[in-house]
């Protein structure tokens, strides 16, 4: 038996492979902002990261941002936000919906790194909910880390502040 | 003339209406014009940025406000040039740099006192689709690698990973090539800034071999919410019959013996934020590969639990093998076994402080006592959250006639 057991292995490693589909994509863009607006999506906007605006994204990435805008949608006090961060090699797509300075939903919408997905689950995502920036542009919630998650919990941490901050300039500039 | 200034001034009058409305109406297209400039400015702005973001991201402006898709806004690329014929080819790194300051208490044994780049490490990955990719890590170790006509140096060169990762479905994923093995805390997460200490634990050293990496095949998972789990058929260890140590059996997946493989699966709990808890079983078939014929088969039993909470940590680790055979039982290695407790409080998010106290044995069946004990103390400071400064003090207790160090250790690392 034991000599068949590298035959038996590659076999079911062909027949795994064999059934091969995506994975990851936990919710889409449009169902997200759905489930945000009631069925009722505002028109996109755009806030420019420039000036103070890009210094402060960098501050709270500790890397300089990839692109030159953010989309985002809004209505009165409420605001949605769909970001990517990468955490240690793909990126980590991720809903945000503030009202009022606070956040009021956070969803991974799709992963794709290797490890440290437990960041999708509802057990962790709970702990953004009500938070808001403190003045030092970190949570006011305290967010409880995940072993051998680490580069995926920092990513959702940073992108809480960064949809947090960008709510706030689009408040200031309306 | 009097007639004449008159006239003037009525005509003036009766005309300033009609010189007001077409300065009006000449107003008012210079703005239509400047709107429409402006409007086409920022047309041109904005395709200026949208090309300059798709270039960065590799990710067109369609697919981005595709709302079918989970495609956000993203914030940072590691495509450098957009490598790869589909521009998904990414590449990182990490590395520790340590200075060991240590006195020797063994009568006649020398001190340590070395500065070494412990390691160098590349990664590159690659994504074929959106279900197959590609990683890999490769390794210096001790920065130089000399001939030498003995074949004696103090570097090595190493593919520590390089797997093909095939996506299943949404909960599973399958890979092939060198693994690491999925057994403890440190193997498969060890990036410098994500742990406490200079240098590695000596539980995950010379218990859990890390780094252990093995040829194979693994399926990775979740299940009920809460439950990860990792199956892997890969190549075993070839222990020599000195001690039977488990550490010296790697073979690095160099023309590595394959008569007897080895397989290991190991469950996590994340059920709860911050807590992690987990085991993981491995047998290894023919811990010699068949090169002795006094051993035989063997296990590996570990459980960890990872605890965070606020700016508490808890790490705890605990692994033992059991070896079959006369020989591994001769030398009381048929047992082998360690474990550590490792308290650590972030004080900010720069600065952390731990203490660990572990324990570990190699042959804990012999007649004489062969257990090593460690205590260390230090702290870590992240001046950015990828670079760390470590320092610690570390101070042992070991068997009688060993090298026994205690001091002080300094390092810096970084990951990318």
């Amino acid at each position: 038996m034991k000599k068949y057991t590298p035959l038996l292995s590659l076999l079911i490693f062909v027949s795994c492979i064999a059934n091969t589909s995506a994975k990851g994509v936990y919710q889409s863009q449009a169902a997200f902002l759905n489930q945000a607006f009631a069925g009722d999506i505002p028109k996109v906007s755009l806030i420019w990261l420039t000036g103070d605006i890009r210094k402060t994204t960098t501050q709270i990435l500790q890397h300089k941002p990839s692109r030159l805008r953010i989309r985002y949608w809004a209505r009165a006090t409420r605001s949605a936000w769909v970001l990517e961060e990468i955490g240690k090699e793909r990126p980590i797509t991720i809903g945000i919906v503030i009202n009022e300075g606070r956040i009021e939903h956070l969803r991974v919408l799709a992963f794709r790194e290797s490890r440290g997905d437990e960041v999708r689950h509802d057990f962790f995502t709970r702990q953004f909910s009500q938070a808001k920036l403190k003045p030092d542009l970190q949570l006011s919630n305290n967010i409880d880390g995940i072993s051998g998650a680490t580069l995926s919990v920092r990513a959702l941490d940073k992108l809480a502040r960064l949809a947090l901050y960008l709510d706030q300039q689009r408040q200031s500039k309306n | 003339m009097r007639k004449c200034t008159l006239t003037i001034m009525l005509a003036a009058t009766f005309s300033l209406p009609t010189l007001a409305l077409a300065d009006n109406d000449s107003q008012q297209q210079e703005i239509e014009a400047l709107k429409a400039q402006n409007k086409l400015i920022m047309e041109r702005l904005d395709a200026t940025a949208e090309m300059l973001e798709s270039s960065s991201t590799g990710r067109t402006t369609d697919a981005a406000h595709n709302h079918s898709v989970a495609a956000g806004d993203s914030l940072r690329d590691r495509t450098f040039g957009n490598h790869g014929s589909k521009g998904a080819t990414t590449i990182g790194g990490y590395g520790e740099m340590h200075y060991n300051n240590l006195g020797n208490k063994k009568i006649g044994g020398s001190d340590k006192k070395e500065i070494d780049f412990h390691r160098f490490i590349l990664f590159m990955g690659h994504e074929f689709s959106d279900k197959i990719r590609f990683w890999s890590e490769l390794e210096v170790e001790h920065a130089v690698i000399q001939d030498t006509p003995n074949g004696a140096n103090g570097g090595e060169v190493a593919v520590e990973q390089a797997f093909l990762e095939f996506d299943l479905n949404a909960d599973m994923a399958a890979r092939a090539g060198i693994i690491l093995v999925p057994v403890g805390l440190l193997n498969e997460t060890h990036e410098p800034p994500t742990f406490y200490g200079v240098e590695r634990n000596n539980v995950e050293k010379y218990i859990i071999p890390t780094t252990w990496r093995e040829g194979g095949v693994s399926l990775t998972g979740r299940f009920a919410n809460s439950f990860s789990y990792d199956l892997a058929v890969h190549s075993g260890l070839q222990i020599s019959g000195n001690n039977y140590a488990v550490r010296g059996g790697r073979q690095g997946v160099s023309n590595a013996p394959a008569n007897n493989l080895a397989a290991t699966v190991r469950v996590n709990w994340i059920g709860v934020p911050g807590l992690v808890v987990g085991a993981a079983f491995q047998q290894q078939t023919n811990i010699t590969q068949g090169m002795d014929a006094n051993a035989g088969a063997a296990n590996l039993v570990s459980a960890h639990v990872v605890w965070q909470i606020s700016q508490f940590s808890l790490r705890s680790l605990y692994a033992s093998w059991n070896l079959s055979g006369n020989g591994p039982a001769a030398v009381g290695a048929d047992k082998q076994t360690g474990w550590y407790v490792e308290p650590s409080w972030k004080f900010t998010p720069k600065f952390g402080v731990f203490a660990r106290s572990s324990q570990w044995d190699n042959q804990v069946n012999s007649a004489t006592n062969t257990q090593y004990k460690q205590f260390d103390v230090g702290f870590n400071y992240w001046p950015h959250e990828d670079v760390v400064l470590k320092f610690d003090y570390q101070n042992q207790s070991v068997p009688n006639g060993k090298n026994e160090f205690d001091g002080i250790n300094l390092g810096v690392g970084y990951q990318f």
